[in-house]
């Protein structure tokens, strides 16, 4: 039975899936909690009905917002003053940016971008994909501990029955310390949609597109179904869309529950970043292109007809 | 000013990966080897500071395989001053790889003013090298960096998050930039380049050399395997338009009552 702190971190004050996701696989063990800055009672208790022991909430000057020192710094002030055997956290922008460096604090090592771990005797024993999904490969940590795991959202899924934990929760006093690189604004970005790495459906263009303007009939797909829009990578170098929408092992890798492409060919690298995606729906007009092979649902067809079509189907489905 | 950018050398990305015979790495024999494509993100940025500042020298560093040396041929033919390679396996874990970066960048007697990296190698796809650099070399990091303005020693980075959303970080020199792409578009090698990147300084090392050795390992790798294939799915043919309203809605319906996922 291994002892193990779960960073969460939170959206509009909820704390994110990804946290009950790993919880849930961590029954057995003991689990506590750390969060930066407050969290509401209902989302302790919902971190207590997944399992969590114990619910740190770490709080002090320079903590308002992220910074990979700031959080790095108070972290690792509070893992020191316990015994974790393993820190855990969702592989999402702060947690690819901060855990690592947590882990070098410690001289330690970091499993990223897992999608499936055990405890073989006490020991994590991790599943992630590498070269963007082209193969799976088991992760095992050695050296100093606590050892550091970063686990992709959506990848383990929600516990159906969680064993509940006792959930208390207390405030730590927590310092910044030197922060050197630090957050002067945020830009918000033109979507208020979830990101592609944590969406459960997702809208895909490809450049059978031909424009940026296009990507109109895949936005009004995606706000029937409650969708993100990406793109493949072709699009994307065409100035279709930004990079940020970019799916693919130069883009994100994503697995929703749904995948939608839509004039998308299939390169290999598109392939590799959307192939775990739960159920992939392909629209185009080439009967052979790569993407049906990977494909549940392969419509042949124009995908300038065919969308608008499908998105009124939708609608009549979800009574809209 | 001394920048260096630490460069990683991967599969192509049409590659097919094939996992080897014992399934303790993939099968490397037929590979076509690229400079990881977020680290010319990075290179390029190098070479724009030193446009600006003609007296920057730009150290490109790799640690990886001497069999193809692709990746620092290419910065060097981009126009990088000069080249350090440290001589190690395909497949060393990020810690040992950031730890001989450091003992390369220290080795070379030069201090770091600015550290470029790509965000993340297309390989082992972990990115945590410049992080766990910039916390051994106790520099401030940003990573994921979109844009880059540098005003003497003052850096200004945009740091892309979930949902595209921008996180602008202000920084002084010295600093470690890990890019993504959309920052800039990297140069293509000139012949004139070329030429002169085979008179350039490589500097070679061996692990030891840089103080790594196996004890530095913390991540172990094994079983290399194919993802599961999924079975076939089923093709439904729209290109009748007559045909085309019954074809979506049944699609649709099945997405609800076989896949049930909608």
């Amino acid at each position: 039975m291994a002892n193990v702190l779960v960073f969460t971190e939170t959206n509009d004050g909820k704390v994110k899936p990804v946290t009950l996701e790993i919880l849930g696989k961590l029954t057995g063990n003991t689990a506590d909690v750390a969060v930066i800055g407050d969290l509401a009672a209902d989302q302790v208790q919902i971190l207590a009905q997944h399992g969590a022991a114990n619910v740190h909430k770490l709080k002090g000057a320079g903590l308002e917002k992220y910074s990979p020192e700031g959080y790095s710094n108070a972290l690792s002030n509070f893992i020191k003053s316990k015994s974790y055997d393993y820190v855990f956290a969702g592989a999402t922008s702060t947690g690819k940016d901060l855990i690592p460096r947590l882990a070098a604090v410690f001289g330690a090592g970091c499993a990223s971008d897992c999608t499936n771990f055990v405890f073989e005797g006490g020991a994590f024993a991790g599943t992630r994909p590498l070269f963007a999904g082209k193969c799976l490969a088991k992760v095992e940590l050695t050296g100093p501990k606590p050892h550091f795991v970063t686990v992709r959202p959506n990848a383990l899924g929600m516990p159906a029955s969680p064993t509940a934990g006792a959930g208390a929760a207390a405030d730590v006093a927590a310092d910044a310390g030197q922060i050197r690189a630090a957050i002067k604004e945020i830009i918000k970005a033109a979507s208020t949609k979830v990101d592609l790495t944590e969406a459960n459906i997702i809208v895909s263009g490809g450049r059978a597109m031909k424009n940026a303007e296009n990507f109109k009939i895949l936005n009004d797909l995606a706000d029937v179904i409650g969708a993100t829009v990406g793109a493949s990578r072709a699009a994307v170098d065409s100035g279709f869309a930004p990079h940020a929408m970019q799916v693919g092992q130069t883009g994100k890798t994503v697995s929703p529950s749904l995948y939608i492409a839509c004039g998308i060919s299939g390169a290999i690298q598109h392939l590799a970043g959307m192939r775990t995606s739960k159920v992939i729906v392909a629209i185009n007009t080439d009967p052979d292109a790569p993407i049906f092979t990977k494909a549940d649902y392969g419509i042949v067809g124009d995908l300038f007809q065919v969308v608008p079509v499908m998105t009124e189907e939708f609608k009549k489905l979800l009574g809209k | 000013m001394n920048i260096f950018v630490c460069v990683k050398q991967v599969p192509d990305t049409e590659t097919k990966v094939t996992p080897n015979a014992d399934g303790s790495f993939i099968e490397t024999s037929s590979i076509k080897w690229i400079m990881n494509p977020y680290d010319e993100f990075a290179v390029e940025q190098a070479l724009l500071i030193k446009q600006a500042n003609p007296a920057a020298n730009v150290t490109v560093v790799r640690v990886g395989s001497v069999k193809d040396t692709e990746a620092l041929r290419t910065a060097m033919a981009m126009g990088a001053d000069d080249g350090i390679l440290v001589e190690a396996g395909d497949n060393l874990d990020s810690f040992s790889i950031a730890k001989a970066l450091k003992g390369a960048i220290e080795k070379s007697g030069k201090t770091a003013d600015l550290v470029f990296a790509g965000k993340q190698a297309i390989d082992d796809d972990c990115l945590q090298v410049p992080q766990i650099l910039a916390q051994m070399l106790n520099l401030p990091s940003v990573a994921v960096v979109v844009g880059f303005e540098l005003n003497g020693t003052a850096v200004k980075a945009k740091r892309e998050v979930e949902g595209g959303a921008l996180e602008v970080y202000e920084v002084a020199t010295p600093c470690v930039i890990a890019c993504n792409k959309g920052l800039n578009t990297p140069r293509y090698a000139s012949l004139p380049g070329i030429m002169k990147a085979k008179k350039k300084p490589l500097a070679q090392h061996s692990l030891a050399d840089v103080g790594v050795s196996d004890a530095d390992r913390r991540v172990k790798y094994s079983g290399f395997r194919l993802p599961p294939e999924k079975p076939a799915g089923k093709k439904y043919d729209a290109t009748d338009a007559g045909k085309q309203r019954d074809v979506v809605a049944q699609v649709v319906g099945l997405l609800r009552t076989e896949a049930k996922i909608i």
